[in-house]
Parts: C-alpha cells; structure tokens; sequence
C-alpha cells in the first residue's frame, strides 16, 4: 500500500478546522495589527502615544496589580483545597470536587451579578450589616479594587484547583510516609517532602490564572464600575465611545505581546504541552 | 485515625474555601424570589412574580431561544470539525501536526476583548455583522479548541496497533476510522459537544462587539440588564440556570462514581 496518499487523507481531516481557525480568527487577529499601524494615519504614532499616556500606564499597572493579586489569592486557597481533596479527604470527596467543579460551569457573567447583588451600596453585606447595628453607612464594598479582586478569586479559583489537583493524584504517598517513619513531623513532611513535588501543578495553576486574568472583562467592567480600569475594559472605551480604533489596536497588540510574554517565561518553568494541549481529561 | 492540628488546619480551611466557592451563587436564589421590584432580600413575603416576568417577557424568551439553538448548532459544527481534526492529528502525530494542535487552542489564550475586536472588523467586511451566522461562526472557532482538547485526550487510550491491524487486515482509512477509532473518541466527543455548547452559550464579550439589535443572546440581554437597570427578573433567570447546573454537575458527578 502507498505511503503518502494516507498522511494526504488524515491531512483531510485536520484541514478543514485548520483552514476555518486560520482565515477566520489569526487573520482578523493579524488584522488587528495592521490596524495598530494604519488608523489614523500609517505609522507608529498609535505607540508613541500609548507610552505617553498616563492613563494607559496607569491601566496597564492596574491590570498587572490584579492579576498578581488574583493569581496568589487563587494559588493559596486553591492549594488548601486541591491538598484536601487529594489526601485527606475520603467520603467527602466527591461533594468537595463537585463544589469545586459547581461554580466552574456556572456563567461568569452571572456570578459577577451574584457579587454585586451581594457588595453593592445597598447590597446584601450593607445591608446586613446595618441592620445589625454594626455599621451606620453602607461601606465601599465594590467598584474598587477590593471588589475586583474578590470577585476575580472566585472565578478563577477552579482554574487553579483543578491542575493542582491533576497533579497532585501523580503523587506517591511513599514519600510522606517514609519521611514521616524516619521521625519527620507532619508538617516538615509536608514542608520538605511534598509541598516540593507539588510545584508543577502550582505553576501551571499560576500560569493559566494569571493569563486569563490579565485579559478579564466581564468581571472588572461589571464589579470595577468604570472605576478600576482594566487594560480590556480600556480598549473597549477606546473604540466604543471614541471610535478610536488605532489606539484601540495598538492596546490589543500590547495586551497580546504581553501575555505571549508571559507563556514564554512560563515555559521554562511549565510544561505548557501537559499544561495547554493535554487538559481537560 | 488520630486527628492532627495540621488535618484540622487544612480541612477547616478547605470547607471555607469551598463554602467562599458556593455561597455567593447561592445568593441569587433567595433574591429571585423577592416580593419587591428592586433587588434585595424578600421583604414581607415570598413571591414568583419575576419568573413569571421571565417567562412572559417575549424578549427573554426570544434570547433563551436564540441561546440554546445557537448553541446546539455550534456544537455540533465545532464537534464535527474539531473530531476530524483531532483524529487527522493523532494519526499523523508529527511535528506538523503538533503546531496545527497549537493554532487551534489559541482562543483559550488570546484576550476575548482583542479576538473580538478582530471578529468586528472581519464580519463587517464579511456583511456578518448582527446575523446569526456571524455569532455561529465566532461561537464555532471559539469552541474548537475544547473539542479539539478533549477528543485527543480520548484517543490518548487507544492502542495505536488496533487501527494498524484493521489497516493490515484490508480495511480503508475510512473503515478503520469508522470503526475503530471514531468509537475510541466518543466519550471526547460527547465532552467537547457539551463544552462547545456551554462555550456558546455563555459567550459574551463577542456578541457584545458583532451584533446590534437583531441578535440577542441569554447573556447579552443579562449584561444589559445588569448595566442598566439591575431588575430581579436577572435574579430568577440566574437561578434556573444554577440549578440547571447543579442538577448536571450531580449526575456528572455521580456518573463518574457510578463508573469507577
């Protein structure tokens, strides 16, 4: 039997999906960057513009600032779960992954509704709150970075428990249980012996949270209420109220290049092939 | 077993973090049955009179709809694709292959405000602006790569010698993909079906850029809900919704039990 026209049919299989995701989605995208260089007139102006402009900084360090801060919330209580889930937990297990697994399915969209009807002025919180005599006036609770990033943790925390959880079910309890024969407290087992062979999961946690943070929307825009900017949420200003479509652009690039940035560095420390094409089993 | 300050410390502290995970969703179902018209806690009394304002709301009516057969279209158009593609990939399985498998997640990765704003300037001069096949097609390419994902994690358990000894033995490709290994990747299939349906049905920050007035999706009517007048008829449609997801999430859960 011939051998290329084989390899030639399974390329008929992959092509189709192949051809649909290059003309209709990395050719608009690579239209964006022309545009970056085109609108309003041809040239890097877009550029120079941006890093003139404090408001973009200031987005830009807001952005960064929340995405730290949401990846470290994530990674501390996402581990004490995945730890849980993966060793001590014996009945309550599948409960603890189905809550885990719960909010993960449940829209974004309506869990930042839940959080607003929950911290607005006169939200849930306040008005419990008041009503208990604890405080007089209702407090600041959202459209603030407080808010954001509360409201961010609960989003991406099962994007962080999750990988931990993939790769903490590798783990042999051998080790533990060796150190602990030879006299290790359960602490210093857990400190020396499996928190190190735990760092894969936590990276590759660290790495999909703080990349789908970086580009967040939904949240931010409905829990920051114009008052915490996120870099997505600055484009979406840029070209929906001014029709300024270069600059708009050229923040896409930057926003791209950053998070490209980010998965590169990330790859030393990840194996992006087990952290990106193998998930979801 | 002896009960160590160290279990207790992390047990206690993953109730919380679980319950932190819960209790906010939660939330929504007392406010859904609030007897006020503005949101908040029922007041004097327990009432259904914002369901039955979804449920009389032609608009939110024509959204669910438009919603769900959106995106069971999807699904089936980002299955078909995304199973084709997956299984060409495995049976190449060279370096070719494996950048074609990074081209098509690259919409887990890049920022949905950025690939909308391609989509916008693509589908204006597509003329798919404000049309269904505009949002299919987005929906469609925005679902691939969980399809993609989750039919090759299949096909990771199949022996690549049973398709080589069916080839052997006289069958086509197309039998042996047929027979042999389209069975091999239907539990993927069925995953990344119910993903790319979800994909779609969620989806908001792409309808929001490529359509108007004609289209409007479950979301799109929720998020201008929420900027505009926070009414508590959002409330109800967020319950359903979560009960809806409990409901699968016990059975995925107590199917996953019931095969271990």
């Amino acid at each position: 039997m011939p051998r290329l026209p084989d390899r030639l049919r399974y390329w008929f299989l992959v092509l189709p999906a192949l051809a649909i995701m290059i003309v209709f989605y990395i050719w608009p995208l690579l239209g964006i960057w022309q545009i970056s260089f085109t609108e309003p007139e041809a040239g890097v102006a877009n550029y120079t513009r941006m890093f003139d402009s404090s408001a973009v900084t200031t987005s830009f360090i807001i952005t960064f600032r929340i995405a730290i801060q949401t990846t470290i919330g994530c990674l501390i209580l996402g581990y004490i779960v995945a730890y849980v889930i993966s060793n001590f937990a014996r009945r309550a297990k599948p409960l603890m992954i189905a809550l885990v697994l719960l909010p993960f399915w449940v829209s974004v969209l309506i869990r930042s509704f839940s959080w607003i009807v929950l911290l607005g002025r006169s939200g849930i919180v306040n008005d419990s709150l008041i009503g208990a005599g604890l405080i007089d006036s209702p407090l600041r609770l959202m459209h603030n970075e407080f808010g954001v990033v509360l409201a961010m943790i609960h989003v991406m925390l099962p994007f962080a428990v999750l990988p931990m959880m993939a790769n903490m079910r590798g783990i042999s309890g051998a080790y533990v249980d060796a150190a602990r024969g030879l006299g290790a407290s359960e602490f210093t087992a857990f400190r020396k012996v499996y928190f190190p062979q735990t760092m894969p999961g936590v990276m590759s946690g660290a790495l999909l949270v703080f990349v789908l943070s970086l580009g967040f929307y939904i949240t931010p825009a409905l829990l920051g209420g114009g008052r915490v900017l996120m870099i997505s949420e600055y484009i979406t200003y840029q070209i929906q109220e001014f029709l300024n479509w270069g600059l708009g652009s050229a923040l896409s690039v930057a926003l791209l290049v950053a998070t490209a940035i980010v998965i590169l560095i990330a790859a030393r420390f990840v194996n992006l092939r087990s952290a990106l094409l193998e998930r979801g089993s | 077993m002896k009960t160590s300050g160290f279990r207790i410390f992390f047990m206690t502290g993953a109730w919380m973090v679980l319950a932190f995970l819960l209790l906010p969703i939660l939330v929504v179902i007392p406010v859904s049955l609030t007897d006020t018209s503005y949101i908040g806690l029922p007041k004097e009394g327990l009432s259904l009179q914002h369901y039955a304002a979804y449920f009389q709301d032609p608009r939110w009516m024509a959204a669910t709809w438009t919603s769900i057969w959106i995106g069971v279209v999807v699904a089936v158009c980002a299955t078909v694709l995304g199973t084709a593609f997956a299984i060409g990939c495995w049976f190449l399985s060279d370096r070719a292959s494996t950048v074609a498998r990074w081209i098509l997640i690259t919409p887990i990765l890049v920022p949905p405000v950025v690939q909308s704003l391609g989509f916008y300037r693509f589908w204006v001069t597509l003329g798919l602006i404000d049309t269904n096949t505009g949002v299919i097609l987005a929906h469609t390419l925005l679902a691939l790569p969980y399809v993609s994902i989750s039919v090759f994690a299949a096909l990771a358990n199949l022996d690549r010698r049973i398709p080589q000894a069916a080839r052997s033995l006289g069958a086509s490709v197309w039998q042996t993909v047929r027979a042999v290994v389209l069975p091999a990747a239907m539990p993927g299939m069925v995953t990344g079906g119910i993903f790319a349906f979800i994909v779609s049905f969620d989806e908001i920050v792409g309808v929001l850029f490529i359509t108007v007035r004609n289209v409007s999706t479950l979301p799109k009517k929720i998020w201008e809900g929420i900027q505009e007048d926070i009414d508590p008829t959002i409330a109800s449609v967020a319950t359903m919704l979560v009960i809806l997801t409990l409901i699968v999430t016990a059975i995925t859960i107590w199917r996953g039990r019931a095969s271990a």
